[in-house]
């Protein structure tokens, strides 16, 4: 039986990486993720889990590596900086075909920046933090109840297609408190390992002579150089770049009769939510376009919703990031406009309404 | 009895790190770091790694710090270090600066035990002059005490949790102070900030040597230790009563113990008051666990006996 929960964004996340099947959490405490870890150094052994405090971020990730060729589910979770730490390792498990989930709850950067303040700020670090051309999946949420699923999706996704996935929250999104009614066992699907998987992984122990490494390999797992390597690069690039349509994931409101579109993603969405309403009332042809994966980004969707509107808006806690994607997907059939705010605080309602009207009486003006 | 010149001095150096900073109430960190820039007659240069100590000294428009000051990421003050005092040298073999000055890290438990051990383990094998001071209060209480390297034995914390089948951290804390040792270094020390005076001479031994050196300094977190705020320096030196923080330094691989309890206290003396070791003691007593943490200690004093070459029930 269903039942309302007051629950937090992190303990969602914690409590969906359970429901999954995870059984290795490794992690190091920072703000504002650390309630990912606490919950579960407290339930994971419940469940005959181990989750582990390591010295530092470049540990955590390795031991969920480990955790993953061990056999187990594994997730680790952070924010900027230590998803900064992470990143050559995110590389490691992307070229080794490792699945895992990291989680990055965003907050303001670089550096330190600000601990306890939003920011979407990580959305190109963690389509290209590590270096060299990989395969990624980055999902992100907006809503509690979504945190859950997306991170059941997380790991269902890692293990179809064996790459790091990593889940973007945020701050406000990581510590906000929702009345919710969780899944329930076999509500959501559960990909078990070796079930679908893209090429049958096998765990350490499992008889074969596993040769696991960060070079360049062929399948026997031997380092190769020239087209050997490209091929090998190709291909793991390719497993995520092929079935970018079956890896959508994203909630249209509005949009065959809107002029103007805003796209969103993460906690934004909440106020876009609440301001495609209020302009809809106020008779504004408005259209809303919510983004559940990020990357692979969804160009042909973008470019097909282009063609029929006037005007593209995309609201972001940063300085531009997901716009650069979405304009180069539009391909000047229709203006894109940038909504940034790296204040701290989260875009209102208010503003996004501002500033459509604004746009709105200016098309009005020239058109007359 | 200072002349008024020395007064005049004095104060000057109080006034390196000043009061009216966000740190808690009864938190041991300032004392820490007040008497370490005390102590330093010299010009002083400071590198702070991410922590309470950086966060809550530093809100704007105030600081705490009337010295050039420095905050790096978590993982680096010792390297960031190292790059300043290279630096300095390069401005003194130029002439461009002649006078002494001296550098100071400062790092929480988590920064040096954990992720900042590489960093320093790197600075003080290449032999940088500057001293590194730990400020350890054994969890990571910024971000609302997590377990560290430096947490001891059946402590709880929020990722060492207590509960039925669990009781606080089941590892035993490292010592950092022997690792640091390892390193042959010019000067390492264990203080606390229950005993000042003490503190106070070890900064002024360990910024006169001509290379790295190390305190490792025992400060309190009245918040994450669980205990009153007006208990801080009495908690700490209980620390010291019971031998489990006992206070020496090593010179050029000398050990010396620089304080013998008159009478050595049970462990149980220091456990107590502290609510993050609650659980040994309520419901009912865990007398085994209670043991075994009194052996530890009891071992490792032993042992620091012998390497200072003191006969037990000597004093200092």
């Amino acid at each position: 039986m269903n039942k309302q929960e007051f629950v937090q964004g992190n303990e969602a996340c914690a409590r969906g990486a359970l429901y999954a099947g995870c059984r290795f959490f490794a992690g190091y405490p920072i703000t504002p993720s650390s309630e990912i870890m606490e919950y579960l150094a407290r339930e994971m052994p419940k469940v005959g889990g181990v989750c582990v405090q390591l010295e530092d971020e470049i540990a955590s990730i390795s031991a969920v590596i480990g955790a993953s060729w061990g056999g187990v589910k594994a997730m680790t979770a952070t924010s900027g900086p230590g998803f900064s730490l992470m990143q050559e390792n995110i590389g490691y498990a992307a070229i080794t075909e490792t699945p895992c989930v990291i989680v990055d709850c965003q907050r303001w950067g670089p550096s330190t920046g600000q601990p306890t303040k939003a920011a979407q700020g990580d959305v190109m670090q963690a389509r290209w933090g590590t270096h060299g051309d990989h395969p990624v999946i980055v999902l992100t949420a907006s809503w509690v109840r979504e945190v859950f699923e997306m991170t059941v999706l997380a790991f269902n996704l890692a293990e179809i297609y064996r790459v790091p996935v990593i889940l973007l929250l945020d701050e406000v999104l990581a510590h906000l408190r929702e009345n919710v009614t969780l899944p329930v066992a076999g509500e959501l699907e559960v990909v078990e390992r070796l079930e679908k998987t893209n090429g049958r992984m096998l765990n350490f122990g499992a008889g074969a002579h596993l040769m696991i490494t960060g070079m360049a390999h062929d399948e026997t797992g031997f380092p190769v150089q020239g087209e050997k390597a490209a091929q090998h690069l190709k291909r793991i690039v390719g497993k995520i770049e092929e079935h970018k349509e079956r890896l959508m994931r994203y909630q249209g409101f509005y949009l065959d009769d809107a002029d103007f579109l805003v796209v969103s993603y993460g906690i934004t969405s909440r106020a876009v939510e609440a301001a495609v309403e209020r302009l809809r009332a106020g008779g504004v042809p408005i259209g809303w376009l919510d983004l559940k994966i990020l990357w692979p980004f969804p160009d042909k969707l973008i470019r097909e919703i282009a063609s029929h509107v006037k005007y593209i808006l995309v609201p972001e806690l940063n300085l531009g990031q997901l716009v650069r994607e979405i304009e180069r997907a539009a391909a000047g059939q229709a203006p894109v406009a940038h909504l940034g705010r790296v204040d701290g605080s989260l875009i209102t309602p208010e503003e996004i309404c501002k500033y459509v009207q604004d746009e709105v009486a200016r098309v009005q003006r020239v058109c007359l | 009895m200072p002349n008024t010149k020395v007064l005049a001095i004095r104060e000057e150096r109080e006034k390196r790190f000043t009061g009216a900073h966000a740190l808690c109430a009864g938190c041991g960190t300032p004392i820490a770091v007040r008497a370490v820039l005390n102590a330093i007659e010299e010009p002083v240069v400071v590198v702070t790694a991410t922590g309470c100590l950086e966060v809550a000294t530093t809100r704007y428009p105030t600081t705490a710090w009337n010295v050039p000051w420095l905050h790096v990421a978590f993982e680096n003050a010792a390297a960031v270090a190292s790059g300043i005092e290279s630096a300095y040298r390069v401005l003194r073999r130029r002439g461009v600066l002649s006078k002494e000055i001296r550098f100071v890290a400062f790092a929480g438990d988590g920064g040096t035990y954990d992720i900042g051990l590489q960093a320093l383990s790197g600075a003080l094998e290449r032999g940088h002059r500057f001293l590194y001071v730990c400020c350890d209060n054994e969890a990571y209480m910024n971000t609302g005490n997590q377990r560290s390297g430096a947490t001891p034995i059946a402590a709880q914390t929020t990722t060492a949790p207590v509960g039925e089948e669990s009781f606080g951290k089941i590892q035993r804390r490292k010592d950092l102070t022997e690792i640091v040792v390892a390193h042959r270094i010019p000067y390492v020390a264990q203080a606390s900030i229950g005993d000042w005076y003490d503190l106070a001479s070890k900064v002024r031994k360990a910024i006169s040597q001509d290379g790295p050196s190390f305190i490792n300094v025992m400060t309190s977190c009245p918040r994450g230790w669980g205990h009153d705020s007006n208990q801080t320096v009495k908690i700490t030196r209980l620390a010291i009563e019971t031998c489990f923080w006992p206070l020496f330094e090593v010179e050029d691989g000398r050990w010396t113990l620089n304080y013998i309890p008159e009478e050595k206290l049970p462990v149980e003396m220091w456990l107590r008051p502290q609510k993050r070791f609650a659980h040994l003691f309520e419901p009912q007593e865990k007398t085994e666990l209670l043991r075994e943490i009194q052996k530890h200690v009891d071992r490792d004093w032993e042992r620091l006996l012998q390497r200072c070459e003191v006969s037990a029930g000597a004093s200092v």
